[in-house]
């Protein structure tokens, strides 16, 4: 019997503690416990005898920490070969009846991954391959990944185990006492991602006692569809007469995990503080409970790495902004690699209310597959939404796929043979709802017969990739009714038909269906009230129309989704707000006089009102040229408050308000630029960047605001930046000055290099530092041309090198 | 050989806030500080209240451990000398900080500035209440807070004193390579017991 035949139908036992353990017999605060495989074999040897005696099916190899940032490539070998020499000494020795397994044990690497921390996704990868490959080579019968508590370094360890290894995979990750992992993950959100990447048992272990964890177990319980593991501590510990105690006695800890048993967990051990004795116990007080039968949930859900989104009754907003198709502006963005921009976008549709991002930056002459990785990464560093990866490109497809904190929306399949042979294998892999449209090559059927049809298909052909259709979400096409007024009857009645006899979740791109007739938000806001009424489960739409959002709030409210209709009330205000300031505004402007205007819009930067400063700035440029608006306007008021912040009347804070305000006034002069196809005139550029070792970009950031605001073109490479790197961004743009922030003393040395580097092979460019530990000494010590103690010194600076 | 020292953790509620130390941190006098500055605090307050974590983790050392840290800094060493015990510890109010101040970096850099004066300002609070408390345990006054890079004792330290308290494991803190912690908001020091 291999492992996965005994998981299928019986209560699994696994082994417990083993620091705790180690302690107890010499281990000494920071050493190594690894280590002691080959020190202290007949110990090591000792402890699993007694947990298979115990009753352990499975025990877990030494090697929590046994990985290649802490242990060279040779001793991490040696390592590991003897750590699966005394557990396969111990299954030899013990002459208890059950099935014996050895897993290897593998905990998290104690570094944080990126952008939190410094560790890369690829490289943490990496690090858990080597590990893996070790214990494929020596002999392991599966993987047990444990400890986890951040959801990305627990997707690195899986995915490298999946790379490197056929062997089956238990995932277990530290749930703290609000439900969460230390990142934020919910065991939904875990579940979600685990299942989807083919992770076979799943659960929680450490940090609480299996009473604290009840909660966790059964949330895990109501949405895994694979058995779920609990390896609870011994409760909490104290300190008495000097020894460690736990507050949980073996017979009490075996009680409350029968309690679990008998909810359903399948898999079970313990964690810090238990030893052979709470498993004895535990498998006496379980012994007698019927294995529970594993459901499928066929619920279709996807997650970002703090919460899990699941499709149902509630219509999915997904917001559709971030796709350069027909906008201009964001076009010059993806061009001028204007990341903040495309954050922008990501951030103020969360603001309006939808539940998923939809990332499209196709576009030709870009790299796609580099730009949508990073896309993603940086989107999902500032926003805890669910992503939709929208691309026909699977090799960009894939690269974001890998980088996606999650399981991901996937966008999209169709019924072409190589479109599915393309895109299946990706969803597999990573995990992720598809997205399918009803199309295939003979193009998009007339019919709702026909688009039915090539869902059947799909269905069929990806449950030959062992994908289940809970993870096909069926986009029926929404075209115009402008060509034919038909279309929209056959896109519903397919989607309808698919919903109610396939059991699949659908999808539309309402706007479609407007496409060349007037006033098309209530065409748009219409047909989208007509889908959810015949079951479209989501929408990717325009969050920013104020129609589309009343629709789906007055569903809601119509269909019983919203208690006391709660959220149609919150929102009504706002809809009441978009329908009258505008035309208000209007009128306004015509009574006013130009020169009332450009006070008010001087003051509303000053006071820092960007809302006001924004919507003022609109109706100025449609009778001024954008740039006297800039010189005779937001100079002039940007100029007022740094020369208060210079003169100490006015603080920081103000100091950014204001600028963010001019920063809004500055979006809407180049949105009609952009749109009129000015050139504008460059200072020229500067580049800035944190240098590498450094991870804190406040005060850069703070650097760029203003300088942006004065009219400099800012090329930000953001924090953590090799030298090099630094250095080709100033030798491509030719920029004349860069300015580079460190924090700490410790990545001061790594300022001083790049200042030498770019001293000796960029001479026309000028360096200027700043940030918390430098002083003007420091500064010249590391042979910076400029030190700038705030913002406005750089500015300043900026203004005296370009002009 | 030392034997092992038992590590372990607190969690706490919201220490008691000081505006006027945030509005400190954000590099403004509070008493001259402007309506919107406050209002900005406020509201900063209000979004990130309920998802900071407050998370300690320490331990009384015995004099073998404390041994190479107080031979490399003479100043450590003084300030312990006669203490009748001392702790280490490491304290956290979580990643959620350093994801909104990331998120503000891009919508609103004076946001993104007020949660750091907030941060400073909690992570400080939290320490403070993790001493007071031990010094109600004890009995006893403390010395000030000694941590790793303060004088003589090298920033280097933090490698040795994360091996003592197992940070990761225990309160999700970890140690860049650049020898910056994350979460950023987040001390670690040593305390004496006089």
């Amino acid at each position: 019997m291999n492992f996965l035949e005994l998981l299928k139908n019986n209560t699994v036992y696994l082994d417990g503690g083993m620091g705790t353990l180690l302690q107890e017999r010499g281990l000494a605060s920071g050493e190594h416990p690894e280590r002691w495989n080959i020190t202290h074999p007949e110990v090591i040897t000792a402890i699993h005898q007694a947990y298979y005696d115990a009753g352990s099916h499975v025990v877990s190899t030494n090697t929590f920490g046994a990985n290649s940032l802490k242990f060279s490539p040779d001793e991490l070998d040696a390592i590991v070969k003897a750590a699966f020499e005394n557990a396969r000494a111990a299954t030899k020795a013990s002459t208890s009846p059950q099935k014996k397994f050895v897993a290897l044990d593998i905990g998290p690497t104690g570094k944080l991954l990126k952008p939190l921390g410094d560790l890369d996704f690829e490289d943490a990868v990496a690090v858990f391959a080597d590990t893996v490959r070790l214990g494929v080579k020596y002999g392991a019968d599966l993987i047990i990944i444990e400890t986890m508590n951040d959801s990305y370094e627990t997707k690195a360890a899986l995915l490298a185990a999946k790379e490197h290894s056929d062997l089956p995979v238990i995932v277990t990750n530290a749930y703290g006492a609000d439900g969460k992992l230390m990142t934020g993950a919910s065991p939904e959100a875990m579940v979600a991602m685990l299942e989807g990447m083919g992770a076979d048992a799943i659960g929680a272990n450490c940090s609480l006692g299996p009473k604290q964890l009840t909660d966790v177990a059964k949330r895990l319980l109501a949405v895994a569809s694979v058995p779920v593991v609990m390896k609870p501590n011994a409760g909490l510990p104290r300190v008495e007469n000097g020894k460690t105690v736990f507050d949980v006695s073996p017979d009490e800890f075996a009680e409350e995990l029968a309690e679990l048993c008998r909810m359903g967990v399948r898999v079970m051990g313990g964690c810090c503080g238990t030893t052979p004795d709470y498993i004895r116990a535990l498998t006496a007080a379980t012994s007698g409970i019927a294995p529970a039968p594993i459901h499928p949930k066929h619920k279709t859900v996807i997650s970002s790495y703090t919460h899990a989104v699941t499709f149902g009754d509630e219509p999915i907003l997904i917001g559709e902004r971030i796709n350069p198709t027909g906008k201009k502006r964001f076009k010059q963005a993806l061009v001028e690699n204007d990341m903040d921009y495309i954050l922008t976008e990501g951030l103020n549709q969360q603001e309006r209310g939808v539940h998923v991002l939809d990332v499209n930056v196709g576009l030709p002459d870009i790299d796609e597959c580099e730009m949508l990785t990073r896309t993603v990464c940086e989107l999902q560093a500032v926003t805890d939404l669910p992503l939709q990866i929208d691309t026909s490109d699977t090799a960009a497809m894939e690269a974001a796929l890998r980088r996606y904190n999650g399981k991901a929306m996937v966008n999209s399949v169709n019924g072409k043979a190589e479109s599915m042979a393309a895109v299946f294998p990706l969803v597999k892999k990573y995990g992720g709802v598809v997205v399918a449209l009803t199309l295939d090559k003979s193009g998009i059927p007339s019919t709702v017969e026909g688009r039915f049809a090539i869902a059947q298909r799909i269905v069929d052909t990806a449950r030959t990739y062992g994908i289940d259709k809970k993870d096909i979400i069926f986009d029926t096409l929404a075209m115009t009714i402008s060509a034919d007024t038909g279309a929209a009857c056959v896109t519903l009645g397919a989607l309808e038909k698919i919903r109610r006899e396939l059991g699949c979740h659908t999808s539309l791109g309402v706007s479609n269906v407007s496409f060349g007739l007037p006033c098309r938000d209530a065409v748009n806001s219409t047909f989208f009230a007509m889908g959810l009424e015949r079951g479209l489960s989501a929408a990717i739409m325009n969050p920013y129309s104020t129609d589309m959002m009343k629709t789906c709030y007055t569903y809601r409210a119509l269909r019983g989704l919203d208690a006391n209709c709660a959220q149609y009330i919150e929102k009504a205000a706002d809809f009441a707000v978009a329908a009258s300031p505008a035309a208000a505004v209007a009128t306004d402007a015509s009574v006013k006089s130009p020169e009332n205007y450009a006070s008010e819009l001087q003051l509303s930067i000053i006071k820092g009102l960007k809302d006001k400063a924004a919507s003022l700035t609109a109706e100025l440029i449609a009778s001024v040229p954008p740039l006297d608006v800039v010189q005779n306007e937001i100079i002039p008021a940007l100029n007022t408050v740094g020369r208060g912040f210079e003169q100490k009347t006015v603080y920081l804070p103000q100091l950014l308000m204001s600028a963010e305000a001019a920063k809004c006034a500055f979006e809407c002069i180049k949105n009609a630029m952009s749109a009129s196809n000015t050139q504008t005139e460059s200072h020229g550029c500067i580049v800035l960047a944190t240098v590498h070792g450094d991870i804190h970009d406040i005060g850069k950031n703070i650097v760029k605001l203003l300088l942006e605001n004065y009219g400099f073109d800012v090329v930000d490479l953001g924090k953590d930046v090799p030298a090099i790197a630094v250095l080709d961004a100033v030798k491509k743009h030719r920029a004349p000055l860069l300015g580079l922030s460190a924090l700490m003393t410790t990545t001061v040395p790594s300022m001083e290099e790049t200042i030498a580097l770019i001293h000796s092979e960029a001479p026309f460019c000028k360096v200027m530092v700043g940030g918390a530990v430098l002083t003007q000494d420091y500064a010249d010590r590391i042979g910076a041309d400029k030190y700038a103690s705030d913002a406005m010194e750089g500015v300043r600076y900026a203004q005296s090198v370009m002009g | 050989m030392s034997s092992a020292i038992t590590v372990l953790t607190r969690e706490y509620a919201s220490p008691p806030v000081s505006e006027r130390e945030i509005l400190r941190y954000a590099g403004c006098v509070s008493s001259r500080a402007d309506e919107a500055t406050v209002a900005l605090m406020r509201d900063c307050l209000v979004e990130i209240g309920g998802s900071l974590t407050y998370k300690v983790c320490y331990c009384e050392l015995d004099e073998q451990t404390l041994l190479p840290f107080t031979d490399v800094s003479r100043q450590l060493k003084h300030l312990l000398n006669d203490c009748i015990a001392v702790v280490l510890f490491g304290a956290t109010v979580g990643v959620e900080l350093d994801r909104r101040i990331a998120r503000y970096g891009v919508l609103s850099p004076a946001r993104a500035l007020m949660m750091q004066a907030i941060g400073a300002e909690r992570i400080e609070s939290l320490c403070h209440a993790f001493c007071t408390d031990l010094s109600k345990e004890y009995g006893a006054p403390l010395t000030p807070r000694f941590s790793a890079g303060y004088g003589d004792l090298p920033l280097d330290a933090q490698k040795d004193i994360f091996a003592i308290l197992d940070c990761p494991r225990r309160i999700g803190l970890t140690l860049n390579d650049s020898l910056l912690m994350s979460p950023s908001k987040s001390v670690t020091a040593f305390v004496g017991i006089r």
